[in-house]
């Protein structure tokens, strides 16, 4: 027999790993589109330190002139990242899952002590716990920019009908901006998250896809002697 | 603060940990291959006309529906005082407005929808009537936006005046309604509830002054509601319709409706 823990309910993989793709789909096609006016860039004074991209990256992933396939790929892989990511938050609230999730007080001195660790500043280790507070807050963060994503997405896309929601969002080109940088966030994510993945090791990512991880072997003899039918003896 | 907590540690045999690992892992792979390969269907549906495939026109006519649902032309584009529009209005457009024209000789024909002879019109019949004017966030598709200042009449008011876009002997609106540049190499369509809508004007003044040629002298649309493709310049002819009129950029692969 082995001790195991169940970490992720089948749901959650399941939204986990169609998020996946869809949501490379939706980045994709959001630089197809945002291509056709790629003006952002991160400028100290005259200095440019960051152009929003460079002519060399759109020429890399064949981006330049495919406003109208991005435009269209947009709008119809939303409705899947939306449904998946809507079904997510109402399972995670109807399963109590949440509670795993959401941080408390306690959670965002936790983070900065588990960014410490992990940077190898301090010595301090983590709390062993489904999530620790830094998890917590990257977790719940992400649900957060997915709505944000949702609602600056129709503000830029319908933005007379939802005028109000523009006028929220500061406005047309800012409710934009805002689209842009949330999905810059998600690719930040994305490379911290596969980095602390690969650090956790490869029982913690199986259970990204069974559920369960193994935590350690206990009485291993036990099985066979269960197993074995007890000596006869004659008389 | 805890939090209290299901116990999720159990105690599994050898042979289900195995079993278990070896079924997620099938599925998981088997989940991949099918999402793969509907990836690569839908990347391969054949193309129609109109560069799109037949399935992803059919998701763009659905989400149109959905706009319908909280359409309304009460939902107005913001609109902005008069020190804020731009001194020089990007130009993006030249299509159908490359040839020099003749102001004095121009006029709008509106096509009979019966058959009968085309009506023309004369700018001094669209001078005629009330003039409106709007400072509003233009929207390119391209994904910039500017603020203009645009003079003319409302749309509506110029149907309304003249008795156009209804069916004869109803009150009943044709569903669509098509314009073109008199050389009818740039061309959309527009939904009616659209057209109706009260910012929706045909201008002949851009910052106060008569439109210069590529601004699209001597009338163009302005429809605060749609991006700017759906913004023609130099009207020349004008047509009902109670299915879509052709469309430029439509049939170039953009979406028909494009309501803001």
């Amino acid at each position: 027999m082995k001790e195991v823990e169940k970490k992720h309910p089948l749901a959650i993989r399941w939204f986990h790993w169609i998020n996946f793709p869809i949501l490379l789909i939706m980045i994709w096609s959001g630089v197809l589109i945002y291509w056709a006016n790629g003006v952002y860039k991160i400028q100290v004074g005259n200095l440019v330190l960051l152009k929003f991209f460079p002519e060399s990256f759109y020429k890399a992933l064949k981006i330049p002139y495919r406003l109208a396939e991005g435009m269209a790929t947009h709008f119809v892989f939303m409705w899947i990242f939306f449904l998946n990511g809507i079904f997510y938050v109402l399972y995670t609230l109807v399963s109590g899952e949440w509670r795993y999730l959401v941080p408390n007080r306690q959670s965002f001195k936790e983070a900065w002590q588990v960014l410490l660790h992990d940077l190898h500043i301090t010595k301090y280790h983590p709390p062993v716990r489904k999530y620790n507070g830094a998890q917590q807050v990257a977790y719940s963060a992400i649900i957060l920019m997915g709505f944000g994503s949702l609602l600056s997405g129709l503000a830029i896309y319908k933005p007379v009908q939802v005028h109000w929601l523009t006028w929220l969002m500061g406005g047309y080109a800012f409710a934009r901006a805002i689209h842009f940088i949330l999905t810059i966030g998600y690719v930040l994510f994305f490379l911290i998250h596969i980095i602390q993945v690969i650090r956790a090791g490869w029982s913690n990512f199986q259970s990204m896809i069974t559920g369960f991880e193994v935590k350690k072997n206990i009485a291993p003899t036990k099985e066979k002697t269960e197993e074995e039918p007890p000596p006869v003896i004659e008389a | 603060m805890s939090i209290p907590m299901k116990n999720n540690i159990e105690q599994w045999s050898n042979k289900k940990i195995q079993r278990r690992t070896f079924f997620s892992f099938t599925g998981f792979i088997l989940a991949s291959i099918g999402g793969w390969f509907s990836w690569k269907w839908y990347r391969h549906l054949p193309k129609t006309s109109n560069r799109l495939d037949q399935t992803t026109r059919d998701v763009l006519s659905f989400n149109e529906k959905v706009k319908d649902q909280f359409f309304s032309n009460n939902n107005l584009a913001r609109t902005y005082p008069k020190e804020r529009p731009t001194k020089r209005p990007r130009l993006n457009g030249f299509i159908g407005i490359q040839e020099n024209i003749d102001l004095e000789k121009w006029q709008l024909e509106v096509v009979n929808p019966t058959g009968k002879p085309s009506t023309f019109f004369q700018m001094n019949d669209i001078k005629a009537l009330p003039k409106q004017e709007i400072i509003f966030d233009f929207k390119c598709i391209e994904g910039w936006d500017q603020i203009v200042y645009y003079g003319g009449i409302r749309f509506s008011d110029f149907l309304n005046k003249y008795n156009l876009g209804k069916k004869e002997g109803s009150n009943e609106w044709y569903k669509y309604v098509g314009l073109e540049t008199p050389d009818a190499k740039y061309y959309v369509g527009l939904d009616i509830e659209c057209v109706l809508h009260p910012q929706t004007l045909l201008c002949y003044e851009v910052n106060n002054q008569p439109l210069p040629k590529f601004h699209g002298a001597p009338l163009r649309l302005i429809i605060p509601v749609k991006y700017g493709i759906k913004n023609l310049k130099r009207i020349g002819k004008m047509y009902f319709s109670d299915t879509p009129p052709r469309d430029y950029w439509h049939e170039l692969g953009y979406d028909y409706d494009v309501t803001l």
